[in-house]
């Protein structure tokens, strides 16, 4: 199933500019997983260890945390929308 | 001259040079600016901050701009009020309130945050700023950037109280409301921030916009006579305000400017939205994002950003956290008014409320110097005190009236004796 993925500014450098992309996955982690293995170097920019997510990187699906849902294993369909978002300062 | 020395991430230490850039790009952690404090010995001194402007700017050696200032001349400075009644009240022996209700243009800390965000914006030659706000740094911003000649945009939720929505339209910003909380416009302005060459005060230039928030602290400082406070109360929304005050002492101490009193600092939430007080008494750095409930708007922040570094701050000064319900809050906005004068919006009644858990729990001894962090004026929030304040009755303008009134009232008139 193809899940949008949204590749924020700091990460394109990664992504030769390309700031959107179909991947496929069932979940969260599935989904990242096969971004991290297309884009060398992609891994360690958002995870810190295999399955815990850099204490910086917010991820969205279709507009909301996964930490109010089921973290990485939030599953994802068909047309869902996966944002990855620095934390930024308050307001 | 400036004693900047770039940029470099808290987390993993790669180096930056001075620009708008978001994050660090290694690992997402924010960016701090870097100072040669070596070189500031012996030429920031007291004498030589005492003898600078009547503004915030007086601390401009430890504040990454390199030009001169071009916004906020009237900023800062704002009174730091011996809190005499509340003393009494409260049972403490040496309470302090920085009152940044006071703080010029628009009545809240936000003026020192832009200050400094829009005199670098333009140094870094943007034409167009804007930010994302619960409502204090939309009106700051949009302030500053009219005074300043820029274009300005403000994202903001779609249910702010009106006074805070008025006090940024005055300004004549571009505004766009949200549907959604303000954790919502965040991550929308940190993809506009991508997209739009604009400088987003606390997207793209937060690695400056946090630096203003020290001149909080340094004021502190300076306005007691050049020593610290033991105990400061501080309110926690994005997380910004709190280490930076911290991050303010520890640079006046490190300077040899005050005495190193081994202050402590205190994180203060609303119990509708306490991402970070759970953490710290959860005893974990780990802020598990909350879904925002409260009528403290301007800090109703669930994912903050600095989270982290509020609970590092506190911990590392020895301090604590506490929160405080709605009901809590609206009390101490009425106290803080009526033994002090000064009206302050919810996210100061819930450093208020706070303060007096704290004290009243024994975590802030009575007998020691407390300052409480006044950051918001409340004549922005009138709908949070407007049901618990009695209109009081009219009456004709006759003496008579007036007389009948005050019996009512049981008002003895002081005998006078006629000549």
């Amino acid at each position: 199933m193809a899940v949008k993925v949204r590749i924020p500014t700091p990460l394109r450098s990664l992504t030769n500019g390309v700031d959107s992309l179909d991947a496929l996955g069932t979940d969260v982690q599935s989904v990242l997983a096969e971004v991290c293995q297309r884009f060398e170097g992609m891994d360690k920019r958002l995870f810190k260890q295999p399955g815990e997510l850099n204490r910086f990187v917010n991820i969205y699906v279709n507009n909301e945390d996964i930490r109010f849902m089921d973290n990485l294993s939030t599953p994802v369909k068909d047309g869902d929308d996966i944002s990855i978002v620095p934390a930024i300062a308050g307001g | 001259m400036s004693y900047v020395r770039g940029l470099k991430c808290r987390e993993c230490g790669q180096a930056y040079p001075e620009k708008g850039v978001h994050v660090c790009e290694t690992c997402f952690g924010p960016l701090e600016v870097q100072y040669d404090y070596a070189a500031m010995r012996g030429k920031v001194t007291r004498e030589s901050i005492a003898g600078g402007p009547r503004n915030l700017w007086r601390y401009r050696d430890l504040l990454p701009i390199h030009g001169e200032p071009k916004v906020g001349l009237h900023s800062g400075m704002t009174p730091l009020k011996r809190a005499r009644n509340l003393e009494r009240v409260l049972g403490v022996r040496e309470l302090y309130i920085k009152d940044d209700s006071a703080n010029y243009p628009t009545w809240s800390y936000k003026e020192r945050v832009v200050s400094v965000a829009i005199t670098k914006a333009i140094e870094l030659g943007y034409d167009t700023v804007g930010c994302a706000s619960t409502g204090n740094l939309a009106n700051s911003v949009a302030a500053h950037a009219a005074e300043a000649g820029l274009r300005a945009f403000v994202m903001i939720p779609h249910d702010l109280e009106q006074g805070k929505v008025l006090g940024s339209l005055i300004f004549n910003p571009t505004m766009v409301r949200i549907k959604g909380n303000y954790d919502d416009v965040n991550r929308l302005c940190s993809e506009i921030a991508d997209k739009y060459r604009w400088a987003i005060v606390n997207v793209n230039l937060r690695p400056f916009y946090t630096e203003g928030a020290k001149t909080f602290g340094f004021e502190i400082a300076e306005q007691m006579g050049w020593k610290l406070p033991k105990h400061t109360v501080c309110p926690t929304a994005g997380g910004t305000i709190l280490p930076k005050i911290y991050k303010g002492y520890r640079e006046f101490i490190n300077l040899g400017l005050v005495e190193d009193n081994q202050p402590r600092i205190y994180s203060a939430q609303a119990a509708g939205c306490n991402p970070v007080v759970e953490a710290i008494r959860a005893g974990r750095d780990l802020i598990k994002p909350q879904k925002p409930k409260t009528i403290a708007k301007s800090i109703a922040i669930g994912n903050p950003a600095d989270g982290f570094y509020v609970v590092q701050a506190v911990k590392e000064s020895g301090g604590w956290g506490e929160d405080a319900t709605d009901s809590e809050i609206v009390e101490a906005i009425k106290l803080l008014a009526r033994t002090e004068g000064t009206w302050t919006e919810p996210a100061g009644g819930t450093t208020l409320a706070a303060t007096i858990k704290l004290i009243e729990s024994g975590r802030i001894p009575r007998d020691e110097s407390i300052c409480v962090c006044i950051t918001g004026n409340g004549l922005k929030t009138v709908e949070v005190v407007v049901d618990q304040l009695a209109l009081p009755e009219s009456i004709a303008p006759s003496l008579d009236a007036f007389d009948a009134l005050m019996a009512d009232r049981g008002t003895a008139v002081a005998a006078v004796s006629a000549v």
